[in-house]
């Protein structure tokens, strides 16, 4: 058992600086992703999420070109589309403006990458993520954009969470919901910035996604439910951390599949728990009465 | 005697490019006044409401509520949104959406005070909506949602309550709950209410005044007063006839070469489906 | 006159094998997205419709290293995930959460076979292949299995094409007209990963995303009848992607390299182009009725 136990956490984990500072750098990811996956979810706007990682990678492929820091051209491409995405959508509908601003990215990346004479290390880099390796001060970047982001929301979190479930109501209280949507598309495109350096291009939505969509089961409050789609990312990058150091593969893999692992668990929880509270009282019952108690 | 209007919409008109929409409505509202705001599809009941909610700006005329000139944030108007769409697992329990009534418009993370919940508790109960209070909002019924999203309005203490069509999703019996409740909460607290409708029959009995709208053209005062077949004919400037069977009332149009039921059918247009269909 | 017309079709563009390859195969694949595409977006399910094109890439990085032909990852992943988010996404909101949720797996797994094939095949250049995928380096073995699944999808959806219309429009008439909805849905959703992925494999998952969105946004801002609006954007998917070849081949003489631009770039950047004068056209009010009546039946 104790072997067991320092074949998966091996001593290394906390003792070598690289992996404290994965372990650092991830945990920043995972609280600014858990909390803008509950909005994302919120608001249905899970297809921006997995477009602006992508439109960054194709800028940092750009700044690759023109021979400068890959995390510029990610956050200028990541800004940019989201803030083509909010002018050309039209009133909370936009998802076929999101694909073409992806279409269009992914192409001028594409055309970046034939036009480098090189292959592209710094942008490939990004794709996968660089969890492992990052340095003090790109920790210390990670952690000050990571608050600036986790401030904006603070500000934000009422109204928005007013215009996102009514936003009629919310605009007829002076809420302008085309500034606040505006706003929030920013706050993805910074948050993607943050992330994508960490967990990669591809999976950086995968961890504003699935801790988020699993929360929503766990309670009914929405405050509760934006801490425990924190808690539930933070664990899920520990544990995908560890997994990864042990076996070497993708961290992504592992982040992907525990977070849709824990969705499929809880989800099917909800609705077997449901199936039988139906069965007895009325239809008023929220699934998990009696697992969290009444306030 | 001058008598105190809470609501004074004088000479608005309202043009889309070429098309009027509202075509010089003057209406004026008192205190504690039931009005259903009646009219068949596309007689521009949205857009007076955007008017009154200071979301749209006229092109002419002016909207005075409470003696003052609208504007947008305005307090004075409590406005009951027609339908939430919520998912069932969205996590929010009906306190929470009525607290967004209170203080959603703030910037910053709501901090739990016992006056914020004693105000929310109040609410509630006036609309009879504690017993589910703490339920999820996407699980509950359209009626029991309506519920709440009357309690919101009421959080700001409204001289007017703005219903924009609370009955078209709802089965008769939650329809007349929530007319009943709404009638009773005008009495009790003194708040004009506008219920927006497009079939009156709900109403009848209930409401003070009708406000009956078509082709841009307004006619308000006492039921039987407006629901003429004269009256609605002048507004949809054809010849329409307003039955009365069985206490209900039907306004019958002819203007196309088949006779449609202009209002009893509401909202239900199969020729839009139809014409897609055959494309 | 002729020296235009030299610069514009440069000399030898028939000529090559590859080229007229490349013409066949992404006209196939225009018209198929294009017909295909309209009801995407009268569905309001681009989402999905891009995320298929990420879901077969990871099926095809695990078909490489299985060793079949990547025409079998893609299409068993895309199916399995179009059936998949149809089922665990039966409202709208939810739909959003189960695509994100299926995609995010499917990219895990995705990512995961990317770095088996890197390090136990040679396989160096399949994270490129798997994202952008590549026109000019097309595999004509696959053009007649891709040709055939895509006319039958074609068929199949012509077959369908009234009920799926009603359902796509208004789910509560489909309901009480007896047309199966739920089996409508599902049956439209296969049709479309095997257009996305026959897509996927030939033009890349790039230009299948952008051929199967574009378009027929595009078209459905300038006609609001349905069948007029399929063969538009059949026919502003073919446009683009001749003019796209077209430019890519001649772009082999622009500077700053002598190698050629990707065609993607210049589909993509015409798709987008289309689509923005489309929408300086007066707005059409079918376009705008069936998309609230959707919203109204999604919510």
């Amino acid at each position: 058992m104790g072997q067991f136990l320092q074949m998966v956490f091996p001593l290394d984990l906390i003792t070598l600086p690289f992996m404290f500072h994965a372990l650092l750098s991830g945990t920043v990811v995972a609280i600014l992703s858990g909390l803008v996956g509950f909005f994302v979810i919120l608001r249905g706007s899970s297809f921006v999420a997995h477009v602006l990682p992508k439109a960054g990678f194709a800028g940092a492929a750009g700044a690759v070109l023109l021979d400068i820091n890959p995390l510029v051209g990610l956050v200028v491409f990541a800004l940019g589309g989201a803030l083509s995405i909010g002018m050309l959508g039209k009133r909370g509908r936009h998802d076929v403006v999101t694909a073409l601003t992806l279409v269009v990215a992914l192409g001028t990346g594409a055309l970046f990458l034939t036009l480098n004479e090189h292959y592209a290390t710094g942008a490939y880099a990004l794709l996968f993520g660089q969890l492992v390796g990052v340095s003090l001060s790109q920790v210390l970047d990670t952690v000050v954009l990571g608050l600036v982001c986790v401030l904006i929301l603070g500000v934000l979190y009422r109204p928005l969470l007013f215009a996102s479930i009514m936003r009629d109501s919310a605009e007829a209280r002076g809420i302008s919901s085309r500034k606040l949507e505006m706003a929030f598309l920013i706050v993805v495109g910074l948050a993607t910035a943050v992330t994508v350096p960490v967990v990669g291009a591809l999976l950086s939505f995968s961890l504003m996604i699935g801790p988020a969509a699993t929360a929503r089961y766990l309670t009914r409050r929405p405050g509760t439910s934006l801490v425990c789609s924190v808690a539930i990312a933070i664990l899920t990058i520990w544990a995908a951390l560890v997994l990864g150091y042990d076996t070497s593969w993708p961290i992504g893999f592992f982040v992907s599949s525990i977070s849709a692992l824990l969705y499929g668990v809880v989800r099917v929880g909800a609705s077997l728990q449901q199936r039988r509270v139906a069965g007895k009282t009325d239809a008023h019952v929220h699934p998990l009465d009696g697992v969290v108690g009444q306030k | 005697m001058q008598v105190e209007h809470v609501l004074e919409l004088n000479d608005i008109v309202v043009q889309f490019g070429q098309r009027t929409v509202l075509d010089h409505i003057d209406v004026a509202i008192e205190a504690g006044e039931f009005v259903g705001l009646i009219g068949p599809n596309g007689a521009g009941k949205t857009t007076l409401l955007r008017v009154i909610l200071g979301l749209l700006s006229p092109n002419h005329g002016e909207v005075r509520v409470d003696g003052k000139s609208v504007r947008k944030r305005n307090r004075a108007i409590g406005y009951v949104p027609q339908k939430i769409h919520l998912d069932p697992d969205t996590p929010l329990r009906g306190r929470d959406l009525v607290g967004l009534g209170l203080d959603g418009h703030r910037f910053g993370v709501p901090l739990p005070s016992r006056k914020r919940r004693a105000r929310i508790d109040e609410v509630l109960e006036a609309v009879d909506a504690l017993r589910f209070a703490d339920a999820p909002v996407g699980r509950l019924s359209g009626g029991e949602q309506q519920r709440l999203l009357i309690a919101q309005a009421l959080l700001t203490d409204p001289k007017i309550l703005l219903l924009d069509e609370p009955l078209s999703n709802l089965d008769i019996r939650s329809a007349h709950e929530v007319v009943r409740l709404v009638g009773r909460l005008g009495k009790e607290r003194g708040i004009a209410v506008i219920l927006v409708a497009h079939d009156m029959n709900p109403l009848l009995g209930h409401m003070d005044k009708v406000l009956y709208l078509a082709e841009g053209h307004a006619a308000m005062g006492e039921v039987d007063a407006v629901i003429q077949s004269e009256v609605l004919s002048r507004l949809y400037g054809y010849e329409v006839e307003v039955l009365r069977v069985r206490g209900r009332v039907l306004v019958v149009g002819g203007r196309d070469e088949e006779a449609d039921v202009v209002d009893l059918l509401g909202g239900f247009h199969c020729g839009d489906h139809e014409d897609v269909m055959n494309s | 006159m002729t020296t235009v017309l030299h610069y514009v079709f440069a000399p030898g563009l028939l000529q090559s094998e590859e080229v007229l390859h490349a013409f066949l195969v992404g006209i196939l694949v225009a018209v198929i997205s294009g017909v295909v595409g309209v009801f995407v977006v009268l569905r309001g399910q681009s989402f999905v419709g891009h995320v298929l094109t990420d879901i077969g890439a990871a099926g095809a990085s695990g078909s490489f290293l299985v060793g079949v032909n990547a025409w079998y990852g893609f299409i068993s992943f895309g199916i399995l995930a179009g059936a998949g988010v149809e089922w665990l996404g039966d409202r709208a909101r939810n739909r959003d959460v189960a695509t994100g949720i299926i995609l995010s797996f499917a990219m895990g797994l995705g990512s995961l076979f990317l770095y088996f094939d890197t390090r136990f095949t040679s396989n160096a250049s399949a994270p490129m292949m798997v994202l952008f995928g590549s026109m000019f380096v097309l595999n004509p073995g696959v053009i007649p299995i891709v040709t055939f699944t895509g006319l039958a999808a074609l068929v199949v959806l012509l077959l369908i094409y009234r009920p799926l219309l009603v359902c796509s429009v208004n789910p509560e008439i489909a309901k009480t007209r007896g047309i199966p909805v739920r089996l409508v849905g599902i049956l439209f959703m296969i049709l479309l990963a095997i257009a996305i992925e026959d897509g996927s494999l030939v033009v890349g998952s790039l230009l299948s995303t952008a051929l199967i969105i574009g378009p027929p946004a595009t078209a459905i801002r300038l006609t609001s009848r349905i069948g007029l609006a399929s063969v538009l954007s059949a026919g502003i998917g073919v446009v683009a992607t001749g003019l796209g070849i077209l430019l890519a081949y001649d772009s082999y003489l622009w500077p700053p390299v002598h190698r050629g631009w990707p065609v993607s770039f210049f589909i993509a950047v015409l798709v987008l182009v289309f689509y923005l004068l489309s929408r300086l056209w007066p707005e059409r009010r079918y376009a705008q009725g069936a998309g609230s009546a959707r919203r109204e039946e999604v919510a």
